[in-house]
């Protein structure tokens, strides 16, 4: 019926990736094509995606052999419901944050414009890709697409920037190479690199010590990539100290896309009994989890820049994200999974908040906050928003997700985790009802100069269009994700789920 | 046991590089030391791949004329899949220093100097 449908899998990567060359190549020339080059790429991409999701939901798995292959020899990209509604995710909010970034960027970092698009665009490329491919090996060679970019993104920042580039450099290295080593050793003794022939041949072999290893490094690397809690020590200062545009993507996207490798290995590539009885990984991911949740909140309360404080809460909210996978119970797994959406929208609305008081007021210290709500109602609208969702306010996104973990954590009669969930929530409370408090309740004092301190009425100075609208639909997500969410479980989650479970 | 060791020591060398690469990485306070630390504990891994792939005796895998007759003999063909997988790490592997050395230059030209002490302590002054 709807012919050539499949070729949107191969043109969701082909599309961004060429266009990026070309925007560079054409930016040359002609400054302004870039961006909407740039935003052109990423509207045929998203409208690829939704194609693939309508395919998805309709067929079940869909295979697409590159160059004609057969599977366990050629590269194939698989997409299933849980990779297709990460891409609409991914997609969406790369289209989105480009439409945002031009007048950031035009203001932090000018004459790198066009090289910026052209290594955003390489970025979201390799996120995908990540994302589509069902070949492990193809899988390293997108994530380092998507490091080696992100690493230049981060690096173009402010003063901190170059520093805390390199550790990224240094930490997402070690990472990516324990990932391709666990695909040796996993290759050892299966010959193969094709997932789903992969997990095929494993469960014969789930007592080889070479399997084993590999496992164990799958994990750690991706561990180390995605932030969770004990190897986070690259995170803060990489989203601190990036332009915003970057944080802007980075934060929402990168981590979210490795919390769907961690998945995909766990039970995909691996069947869910050998990840939760035969060694008990994911009972340890637990722990690790409900650690990196309460250290995250806490450490995020003793910030006082706005972004740093965001990069912690990301921290805390992995470890959602890792505690849904750790229970490893429909009910968990759901939460996890709906949290990845859920956190990416509302972490996304916070850094181009961010971004946008950087832009207007050129400082970040939430004690500055003071009187912002008359200054930019609707940026503080937005963050009000996506900040009682993180804490977890119906009927909000953040709300149903948290909801999900603790019906999990009910099932798998782990009560610790209750409480983690709910303190947790409470300190999420303590550190975005500051913000809140500060730019809303407190008397606006125009007097940080020494002038005599004029009370003088503030004027309403909100973000230009480009940057509003972007940050409005974000949150406005944030808020449909909410309203919606029993149809997303219903229709794309349920099934993303293992059937085991 | 000293046979254990000898016979697999291609592996020996592998964990031994790959440990001092780490250490490079951890132990050095000087960014482009870090970095070569790094190169190494890239290069351990590429080490181990190659040597997964090779067979004492074996060839590159190209059938001949009397293969083509009957079964292809598996004991005279190396498996170069892994071979070729390292191509791609190679290539990583040197864009990955290519972008480490470009931001090693843009923190040279900041803070004029590589001691990772130094930096910290010229950020700290200047509260940055």
């Amino acid at each position: 019926m709807r012919y050539g449908y499949e070729q949107c899998i191969v043109l969701i990567v082909v599309v961004p990736l060429i266009t990026s060359f070309l925007a560079a190549l054409l930016g040359w020339f002609k400054r302004w094509l870039c961006y909407p080059l740039v935003l052109a790429a990423l509207g045929i991409s998203f409208l690829c995606s939704l194609g693939i999701l309508d395919l998805v939901m309709e067929r079940g798995t869909i295979h697409y052999w590159q160059g004609g292959w057969e599977p366990p020899w050629g590269i194939e990209y698989v997409v299933d419901h849980l990779n297709a509604f990460m891409l609409v995710m991914l997609t969406f909010i790369a289209l989105v944050v480009a439409i945002y970034s031009k007048k950031s960027v035009e203001q932090e970092i000018p004459e790198k414009l066009v090289p910026y698009y052209s290594i955003f665009l390489l970025m979201v490329t390799g996120l995908i890709g990540i994302t589509v491919t069902g070949d492990l090996f193809n899988v390293f060679v997108f994530l380092e697409i998507a490091s080696l970019t992100a690493y230049a993104l981060i690096a173009v920042g402010e003063d901190g920037a170059p520093m805390a580039a390199f550790n990224y450099v240094i930490m997402g290295t070690v990472g990516a190479c324990f990932y391709y080593l666990g695909i040796g050793y996993v290759y050892i003794v299966t010959g193969s690199l094709n997932m789903a022939d992969l997990s095929q041949m494993l469960p014969g072999l789930y007592h080889n010590k070479a399997v084993l290893v590999g496992f164990a490094l799958f994990t750690v690397g991706i561990a180390v990539k995605m932030g969770l809690f004990p190897l986070h020590v690259w995170l803060p200062d990489s989203y601190t100290y990036a332009p915003s545009a970057s944080s802007a993507v980075i934060a929402p996207m990168f981590t979210k896309v490795m919390a769907y490798l961690m998945v995909r290995i766990f039970f995909t590539l691996f069947k869910p009994h050998f990840s939760i009885d035969l060694i008990p990984i994911t009972q340890i991911l637990t722990w690790v989890a409900a650690g990196g949740i309460i250290a995250g909140s806490i450490l995020a309360i003793a910030q006082t820049d706005l972004k740093r404080m965001l990069a912690y809460s990301s921290i805390a909210n992995i470890g959602y994200i890792v505690l849904g996978i750790g229970l490893a119970n429909r009910m968990g797994l759901t939460g996890g999974l709906l949290h990845i959406l859920n956190h990416a929208f509302m972490k996304g609305t916070l850094f181009l908040v961010a971004g946008g008081i950087m832009y207007k007021m050129g400082m970040r210290d939430i004690t500055q906050f003071r009187g912002l709500h008359k200054k930019m109602p609707f940026t503080m609208g937005a963050f009000t928003i996506a900040a009682l969702s993180m804490i977890g306010i119906p009927p909000t996104g953040g709300f149903f997700s948290k909801f999900y973990l603790v019906l999990g954590a009910i099932d798998a009669k782990q009560w610790a985790f209750i409480v983690v969930l709910l303190v947790s929530s409470l300190l999420n409370a303590v550190y975005f009802f500051r913000i809140i408090e500060n730019a809303y309740l407190e008397p606006p004092v125009t007097a940080y100069a020494t002038d005599g301190g004029t009370h003088e009425e503030i004027k309403r100075d909100e973000l230009p269009l480009s940057m509003l609208i972007p940050t409005l639909i974000m949150a406005t997500g944030v808020v449909l994700l909410g309203i919606f969410n029993e149809r997303i479980i219903a229709f794309i989650i349920r099934f993303a789920v293992p059937a085991s479970f | 046991m000293v046979e254990y060791i000898i016979s697999k020591y291609n592996y020996w060398v592998y964990i031994f590089l790959m440990m001092l690469g780490l250490y490079g990485m951890i132990g050095k306070r000087n960014l482009v030391k870090k970095l070569i630390g790094m190169n190494i504990f890239q290069v351990a891994i590429i080490l181990f791949y190659i040597s997964i792939g090779s067979k004492v005796g074996a060839s590159i895998p190209i059938l001949t004329a009397e293969d083509l007759h009957g079964m292809a003999d598996p004991v005279k063909y190396m498996n170069s899949l892994p071979h070729v997988l390292m191509l791609t790490a190679i290539v990583v592997g040197i864009a990955t220093t290519g972008v480490a050395l470009a931001i090693i230059i843009m923190i040279y030209n900041r803070y004029k100097t590589l001691a990772e002490d130094e930096i910290l302590e010229i950020r700290k002054k200047t509260g940055a």
